[in-house]
């Protein structure tokens, strides 16, 4: 194992992504994801890899395809509007079936928002921000040292399904300090070939790759190849925690940021004598339904707290439906929403 | 009489770099003479089996049929920027981005300059059809002023819709391409001299020395409403006026 460092979340997911053997890293600055950027500008270049800072998001995203069709580890970072600019390529990347990492450190939305932390792009991530029957998998961290191990399990996951991978973390997340111990780095030249990839059609047939066909029957079977890889996803990948649910009578619903400040409340609510448990997902895409719903047919209350106006809340009553109260408490536009508020919310539905 | 074929020379052929499959181009399209001298400067640098080709959006978007080669299809307008990731992941691959007028000179503005300036060691073949030949013949950024096309009924008036663009000529000024040419296929000649360009763009990026854009005037009878042969007579007498022959820039020999 790697050394103890203090670090930041951008620069840790920036550094796990190298020791993971990404090859290739393309990006457009923005707010608040800069570490990301300048700690893979000093890095790649020393490992003789790949940086290139785009003319656009969309340029970013395109190279990000391209690095992923020649089969290299690749990944592309933004923030909130630069996201939306991606969406187009990432259509393309999961309909061409290719490995790719995106990292989107959230800010205050709609427009442009502002640059605080905000969980408002839940939507965008889980639900297919771009055009088409498309599904990617969706991690969001809700430490620093979390935010390291979920990028190294997000270039894992790209290769193992061929998809695009979302780390789904917020201005809060990214600029973080907190102790980390990252792995020993993988070497690029010792990870599974991919015979699929555009390596130049040498002793054997051209690969190509495409999201393409005018055949409506064939584009329908390309479709169908995609569908079944999600259901193997959803029946393999879903990750989630639980933090003092055993007895409760009330769980928090919540990930990323406000996950990480959910822990605190349930120690405070149950110093007071308030039964409260904690549900994290932790992918975000699949949505750990099955264990939501065992726990709800336990518990009195599942209130799901986003720092949004309820997107999450959405999977959070389709995993629950009847079996209890769904309530829903939220902050927007960058307001960091702490312990204090969230109990107050609490005790609204302790007995 | 039998005739006695030992002295002859085989002076053209089908280019071994191409497959069987059939064009999708109309009869008298330039996008089928350009994908075969393509194929030919492939097989004489004997570099098929390290190329991948580009396929944009646009009637050739069926470019990854053609060659037996590696190919990738890219989003409307950003072939450039998948040449790009292409080429950085792995630098021993020939890189060859095949885009229309709409696709590399509109849409891809900005994916087309900065590709080009920042020197990617990668071909761009530009097929300038002054229209937009897929979606139906709409106006094309290099839609000559007063040219018929579905969005322009009444002729591109410069004052309402701006000027045909000289898209190569705004690349030459950049530093870091090597080649930057302006070819045509409305004659022999003028083929002979397109594939010459060609192979010189490609053998520059073999040799390492970096970016090139061969704009090659092409034709639409379909959306032009000519025969084949009025719009090879057009392109000679009229869009070589707006879009002069030659090279632009040659840093390469
Ligand atoms: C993002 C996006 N916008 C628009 C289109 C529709 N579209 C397909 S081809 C095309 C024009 C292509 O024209 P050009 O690049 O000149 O190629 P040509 O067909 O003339 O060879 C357009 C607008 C698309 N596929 N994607
Ligand atoms: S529509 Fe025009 S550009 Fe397209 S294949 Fe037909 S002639 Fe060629
Ligand atoms: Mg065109």
């Amino acid at each position: 194992m790697g050394e103890r460092k203090l670090m930041r979340g951008n620069e840790v997911i920036a550094e796990a992504a190298i020791r993971a053997g990404c090859e290739c890293y393309f990006a457009y600055p923005i707010t608040p994801q800069a570490e990301l950027l300048e700690h893979m500008a000093r890095n790649m270049p020393r490992l003789g890899r790949t940086f290139v800072q785009a003319e656009s998001e969309i340029g970013a995203i395109n190279m990000l395809y391209g690095a992923a069709a020649a089969g290299v580890r690749a990944m592309t970072s933004s923030s909130s509007p630069g996201i939306s600019l991606k969406q187009e390529g990432i259509s393309y990347i999961a309909g061409s079936n290719l490995p790719a990492v995106i990292v989107n450190i959230m800010r205050g939305g709609p427009g442009l928002g502002d640059i605080a932390p905000a969980q408002g792009d839940y939507f965008q991530a889980t639900k297919g921000g771009g055009h088409g029957d498309y599904r990617m998998i969706v991690l969001g961290p809700s430490t620093v040292p979390e935010a390291g191990e979920l990028t190294i399990l997000a270039f894992d996951l790209a290769d193992k399904y061929r998809v695009p991978v979302m780390i789904l973390a917020d201005g809060m997340l990214g600029q973080m300090m907190e102790p980390v111990e990252l792995p020993d780095p993988v070497d690029p030249a010792t990870l599974p070939k991919k015979d699929w990839a555009l390596t130049g059609a040498k002793g054997r047939d051209p690969n190509i790759i495409l999201s393409f066909d005018l055949d409506p029957e064939v584009l329908k079977q390309m479709n169908l190849v995609l569908q079944e890889k999600y259901r193997k996803i959803e029946d393999n990948e879903a990750r989630y925690e639980e933090y003092q649910t055993d007895d409760a009578d009330i769980v928090i619903a919540a990930y990323g940021t406000v996950a990480r400040i959910a822990k605190t409340v349930v120690r405070r609510a149950r110093a007071e004598g308030i039964k409260l448990g904690l549900f994290r997902p932790i992918t975000l895409w699949p949505f750990p339904y099955e264990p939501l719903r065992e726990l709800a047919s336990r518990v009195k209350t599942v209130l799901t707290v986003e720092m949004s106006a309820g997107q999450m809340w959405e999977d959070v009553r389709l995993a629950v439906a009847e079996r209890a109260e769904t309530p829903f408490y939220g902050e927007m536009g960058g307001v960091v929403t702490t312990p204090k508020k969230i109990l107050s919310e609490v005790r609204k539905y302790a007995r | 009489m039998p005739v006695n074929t030992e002295n002859m020379v085989k002076v053209f052929g089908r280019p071994e770099s191409l497959t069987d499959a059939r064009f999708t181009y109309c009869p008298g399209c330039h996008h089928g003479i350009l994908t075969r001298i393509i194929a030919k400067a492939i097989d004489e640098l004997g570099i098929a089996e390290r190329t991948v080709t580009i396929a944009p959006v646009g009637c050739s978007v069926f470019a990854y049929l053609w060659y037996k080669c590696d190919a990738v299809q890219a989003s409307h307008g950003r072939a450039s920027a998948v040449a790009t990731g292409l080429k950085r992941a792995n630098k021993d691959l020939i890189v060859i981005s095949y885009q229309g007028d709409g696709d590399f000179a509109s849409i891809g503005t900005a994916e087309s300059i900065h590709a080009a300036n920042r020197g990617e060691n990668i071909t761009v073949i530009f097929v300038n059809n002054q229209i937009y030949g897929m979606t139906g013949g709409e106006m094309a950024p290099t839609t000559l002023v007063g040219q018929r096309t579905t969005t322009t009924p009444d002729g591109r008036d410069p004052a309402y819709f701006g000027y045909p663009i000289r898209f190569s000529e705004l690349i030459a000024t950049l530093d870091a391409p090597v080649y930057v040419t302006r070819q045509a296929l409305y004659d022999t000649r003028r083929i002979m001299d397109a594939e010459k360009a060609i192979k010189k763009a490609i053998s520059y990026q073999v040799e390492g020395k970096g970016y090139s854009l061969v704009e090659v005037l092409s034709t639409c009878p379909t959306n032009w409403h000519m025969s084949p042969l009025e719009a090879n007579r057009h392109v000679a007498e009229v869009v070589t006026e707006a879009f002069p022959l030659g090279d632009l820039v040659d840093r390469g020999g």
